[in-house]
């Protein structure tokens, strides 16, 4: 059975999430949506777990739209997304596009709207399932085989190549490589570049006849050097590769524990710098938990209630909880809404202990 | 009470944890209270100034919340905003009531 798609959910409207969530759950894929309300939450969430699409709003307090797009684009090149905005900007959709997003939705004020906006994320949803490995529209096919069919069939063409914010372009004439680009590079050092990419889109122009032979080396010849070259390369060729899937280092990794939306360790110096994942006022909540603790302290200290063991707190949009540790300071978790007090006192005596070893 | 005082030395006003509830208003102010009258007044309303700072505190940071449950070894403590004040439940753990005095 194929696993489900994975849908994040960017909105800093908790009832739009709340709506578009129960939307997209509905779809006949069933696709598992996570929702968050802010840009700094929604990469460190794609940074824990692998997502099929972000759908994201546009207009945020603290990190725009816009800003989100151009760090997820960078360090998540295969991500569809979408884009669903309230927004009637022309300029934001030109720019949202440059970001290469692969649409931009108002967002539905209809039936009809709402049913197209699902039948158009469904669809895309079906894509991605489909093409996952490869090059979108060759299913398991390289860049090398690609070029190499261009090639075989002496045909003359423009390959258009993109991953992510990254594009290409390679000039075939009768069979041969004239010419290779990248934003950076030309000639071969950009064949080279481009053959790097492991994955990413194509599309295919007719051929620019007035296009200069800048390669001289045949396209067998250049094909047998790249290999060779990204076989002798001891560091990963593709420069724009992640981490692999599954690994994830420092409080990150305690982000993975079930329903943890943030982790803030702060230590016991004012001057050390904190450590923090998916927040993003990291100095406003450390400020906050140590005058807190303090606080509470007293009053353990007044009632003699003996040493303050934890502390936490039911929002509104998040939980968090509190603890301090005698050498390593304090450790601040959020925790999602639709955690019962009782698990979020068991996923914390988790993390900390975690965090404490 | 010489002999309370051998038994807990240096200790100095609590000598068992309160058991209660009372609401503070937004500036810290008890203003209704169940807690008994052996603790001092100035006690329930220091931890009540505490709490308010705490939940206020929170919304400056953007962490803003509605409850808040505090454990020591020994004791309890939730409170709950209200309107900018708070109400606050005193309770010690079962086992250690059980025992009575803090020693």
């Amino acid at each position: 059975m194929a696993a489900r798609n994975k849908i994040l959910l960017l909105d800093d409207d908790e009832q739009m999430l709340e709506l578009y969530q129960a939307l997209l759950e509905q779809l006949p894929s069933r696709p598992e949506v996570q929702v968050c309300s802010t840009g700094a939450r929604a990469i460190a969430m794609l940074e824990s777990e692998p997502f099929n699409m972000l759908i994201t709003d546009l207009r945020m307090p603290k990190m725009d739209g816009l800003q989100v797009l151009a760090i997820v684009r960078r360090k998540f090149p295969e991500l569809r997304i979408v884009v669903l905005t309230g927004l009637l900007d022309e300029e934001y959709r030109t720019r949202a596009y440059a970001q290469g997003v692969e649409m931009f939705w108002q967002k539905p004020a209809t039936a009809e709207d709402i049913q197209l906006f699902q039948d158009c994320i469904e669809s895309m949803l079906m894509r991605a399932t489909h093409t996952q490995e490869g090059f979108r529209g060759v299913q398991s096919k390289s860049l090398v085989d690609l070029i190499q069919l261009e090639c075989l069939s002496r045909n003359s063409s423009v390959l258009n190549v993109s991953r992510g914010g990254l594009h290409g372009k390679i000039w075939i004439q009768n069979g041969e490589i004239f010419d290779a680009a990248t934003a950076n590079l030309a000639g071969e050092e950009a064949f080279k570049e481009i053959l790097s990419w492991k994955s990413g889109n194509f599309e295919i122009h007719p051929g620019d006849g007035s296009r200069e032979r800048v390669i001289q080396n045949s396209y067998q010849g250049l094909l047998l050097d790249t290999a060779q070259a990204m076989d002798e390369a001891k560091t990963p060729v593709d420069a724009t590769a992640e981490l692999p899937a599954g690994v994830v280092t420092g409080l990150a990794a305690l982000g993975r524990f079930e329903g943890v939306s943030f982790v803030l360790a702060i230590p016991p110096d004012p001057a050390t710098p904190v450590d923090s994942w998916s927040l993003e006022n990291p100095m406003d909540v450390a400020n906050w938990a140590r005058d807190a603790q303090a606080r509470l302290a007293r009053i353990g200290t007044s009632l003699r209630a003996g040493e303050l063991q934890v502390a936490a707190g039911r929002g509104w949009h998040d939980s968090w909880a509190l603890q301090a540790h005698e050498l390593k300071g304090l450790l601040c978790v959020g925790f999602r809404p639709t955690l019962e007090p009782e698990e979020v006192d068991q996923t914390m005596k988790h993390v900390f202990d975690k965090w404490a070893s | 009470m010489g002999l309370i005082n051998k038994i807990g030395p240096g200790r100095s006003g609590m000598q068992r944890l309160p058991s209660g509830a009372f609401t503070v208003d937004s500036q810290g102010n008890v203003v209704s209270s169940t807690v008994p009258q052996w603790v001092p007044e100035g006690l329930v309303a220091q931890i009540g100034q505490q709490i308010v700072a705490i939940f206020k505190g929170a919304e400056a940071a953007r962490l803003p919340f509605r409850e808040l449950r505090v454990q020591y070894e020994a004791f309890r403590i939730t409170a709950r905003e209200m309107r900018g004040g708070a109400i606050v439940f005193l309770s010690p753990k079962a086992a250690m009531d059980a025992i009575g005095p803090v020693s």
